[in-house]
């Protein structure tokens, strides 16, 4: 049994997000981590090898200096990972970037017992879309907004989370779930991770080690194969702090109307 | 590593990026209530040991993480700019425990104490300062006559860092009273070791979550196997051992100094007088300009010392000043960042008061600046 965890390195958005002139990132320009997402699917990834001993295998697509986030993930406790960079990969959206992540992943191996494991979506374009695209390519079934895992030989039972309750889904291996941070709380590196991380296996593919993947054809990878087109990027106005209304129905009626009159909205 | 270019390498970043990320999210939210009430935070401990920071800087083979004495100093760094309190119980157990049972132990200890000890499973301290044995550590009163198999060890410590709560002691006694500095060996005692007590803990002005109290010992019998170093060489061993010690307390001294200063930044930026940010007064800039120059010195000379000593080179006059700079700038940083918060600043509602607290300890413990002064000028043979 193998778990493979997609993890991507995205801004700090506490830092400013910088647009290149073709709308996609200026990545060069900004403070990174690890997207706060995928680390809930590496926890998870690492729980159920501390209770099978399974292996734990992470794989981000990225310039080359997110080799760094890998070595962290393998510090957390990974046991091998993979960088997925070529200047070809360059410009993808999350057509194209689940193209070449799926095929990075068949390269890999997944088969019976095996899980794809994905955060629910990344911070710097929040779309939930490569995790369930990287499924359908792989031809596995998926779970999305998981909260829960449990896992009963190749049955994989989830609590998929909805905005209004929940969902228990049955599935089984091999599969992809997003997670999110509902599943769990990362744990941090170690000192004896961080002193071995260097030492655990570290491959990169590019394209020449892609090439002859199914999936990837100079049309369907890179700008040329991504159908999505960045006019602007930017960071959302926050929300005010919501106001919440107490008292009986009749009362917060009227507090809310006066309040509504206040600001001339009735 | 040789810090040599003065920039760190990828995973003493990542070590201090850990080491921050910890300090931020489990110590800090406790460092006050441990403060108000005396309690030594044991849960801290135990989630350190989960990370491998009770054994930093000891082989994998002995239970340790397997990095180096820099890693080391960067977590008591890392702790102490959020908690004084942690930082001296990873030191005390680190440096004053571990460190010489590593450093002077046979096999047999090695492999019977150090693996428990870096997992966190026991804790450590250290006992040589006595009522009339302090800076003078020769003045040693606590006797340990050999019967048989075992030393029967008779007197008392006082001020021992982690006491309340550890399990294992190095501890110094006299073997042969007439050979003075000559007539001291080191111990390992086990809590466990019959005549062997814990007294009151201390009532401390700063580091108050850190357990201190006496060691008494009354026909304590220390099996002879757990003699530590040779018989009567005990007071190098305690010598060599607060060279080390000293490298922890500089970059406890240091992290608190740099924790006030953090704090101390943040709240001239926010503090509005005179219709301007307090941080908009040259007097505020200059202060903190300082500040920083004097804590950069300060951490430069903890982690050069630290690298000698992972170099295995002599460190001695090195600690000495990694000690007594970055103390007496712990000191003058933290009373320094009260002035800047003014009255708030003298408030439990702000942690630099504590801070302020918590420093001066680092200009007396583990040989005070009047000893690193000596040491210094020792190395330099003026005498």
């Amino acid at each position: 049994m193998k778990i493979i965890v997609c993890v991507k390195q995205v801004p700090d958005t506490s830092g400013k997000v910088a647009v290149n002139p073709d709308g996609t990132l200026n990545r060069a320009s900004m403070q990174t981590i690890t997207n706060p997402d995928d680390l809930n699917a590496v926890e998870a990834a690492l729980a159920l090898k501390d209770t099978t001993g399974c292996q734990v295998v992470v794989v981000s697509m990225g310039p080359p200096p997110a080799e760094g986030m890998l070595r962290e993930v393998l510090a957390r406790g990974a046991d091998e990972a993979y960088l997925v960079s070529a200047r070809e990969f360059g410009g993808s959206d999350t057509f194209a970037t689940s193209q070449i992540i799926a095929a990075a992943i068949h390269r890999i191996g997944v088969g019976e017992g095996d899980i794809v494991l994905c955060g629910r979506q990344a911070i710097d374009g929040d779309t939930a879309q490569v995790g369930p695209q990287i499924a359908e390519k792989l031809h596995i079934p998926q779970v999305s907004y998981v909260a829960d895992i449990q896992m009963d030989g190749s049955t994989v039972t989830c609590k998929r989370i909805l905005e209004d309750g929940y969902m228990t889904v049955r599935t089984q291996t091999p599969c992809l779930l997003t997670c999110i941070k509902e599943l769990n709380t990362p744990r941090y590196m170690s000192v004896p991770g961080i002193v071995g991380c260097y030492d655990k296996p570290l491959t990169v593919l590019n394209y020449e080690a892609l090439k002859d993947e199914p999936l990837i054809e100079v049309d369907t990878i890179g700008l040329a194969g991504s159908p999505t087109n960045i006019l602007t990027s930017f960071t959302p106005p926050q929300k005010g702090a919501g106001m919440m209304l107490e008292g009986d129905g009749k009362e917060t009626c009227e507090k809310l109307a006066g309040l509504l009159a206040d600001k001339h909205i009735i | 590593m040789p810090y040599t270019d003065f920039a760190l390498d990828r995973q003493h970043e990542m070590l201090r990026s850990m080491y921050r990320e910890f300090a931020e999210t489990e110590v800090k939210p406790l460092a006050a209530e441990i403060d108000e009430t005396e309690r030594f935070p044991m849960e801290t401990v135990e989630k350190m040991a989960k990370l491998g920071m009770m054994g930093i800087y000891f082989p994998k083979e002995y239970g340790g993480a397997g990095a180096d004495v820099l890693a080391y100093v960067m977590a008591i760094e890392e702790l102490s700019k959020v908690c004084g309190t942690t930082g001296v119980v990873l030191s005390g157990h680190t440096s004053l425990c571990c460190a010489p049972i590593f450093e002077n132990g046979t096999e047999e200890q090695k492999k019977k104490y150090l693996p428990r000890l870096c997992s966190g499973e026991w804790i450590g301290a250290f006992g040589l300062t006595e009522p009339n044995a302090g800076t003078d550590a020769s003045g040693q009163q606590t006797t340990a006559v050999l019967d048989g198999d075992h030393y029967v060890l008779n007197g008392s410590k006082i001020f021992i860092t982690n006491a309340g709560v550890a399990n294992v002691f190095v501890v110094f006694a006299m073997t042969d009273p007439s050979q003075g500095n000559h007539g001291i060996s080191a111990f390992i005692v086990e809590r466990t070791f019959p005549g062997f007590s814990v007294g009151k803990p201390e009532k401390k002005m700063g580091i108050r979550g850190s357990s201190t109290c006496e060691l008494i010992f009354e026909d304590c019998i220390v099996p002879k196997e757990n003699l530590l170093g040779r018989e009567n060489k005990g007071f190098k061993l305690a010598m060599c051992t607060l060279d080390g010690g000293r490298i922890g307390i500089a970059a406890q001294a240091l992290g608190i100094g740099e924790g006030a200063l953090d704090e101390t930044i943040a709240y001239t930026k926010e503090r509005v007088q005179f219709h301007r940010r307090l941080s908009q007064f040259q007097n505020t800039q200059f202060q903190i300009a300082d500040m920083a120059a004097h804590l950069q010195a300060a951490q430069y000379l903890v982690y050069a010392a630290a690298c000698k000593k992972g170099q295995h080179l002599p460190y001695s006059a090195d600690a000495a000043m990694a000690k007594l700079v970055a103390a007496e700038t712990a000191s003058d940083v933290t009373r320094r960042c009260v002035q800047l918060f003014g009255g708030y600043g003298y408030t439990r509602e702000y942690p630099v008061e504590r801070m302020m607290r918590d420093a001066k300890i680092t200009e007396i413990y583990e040989g005070t600046s009047e000893v690193m002064r000596m040491v210094i000028a020792s190395s330099l043979k003026v005498n």
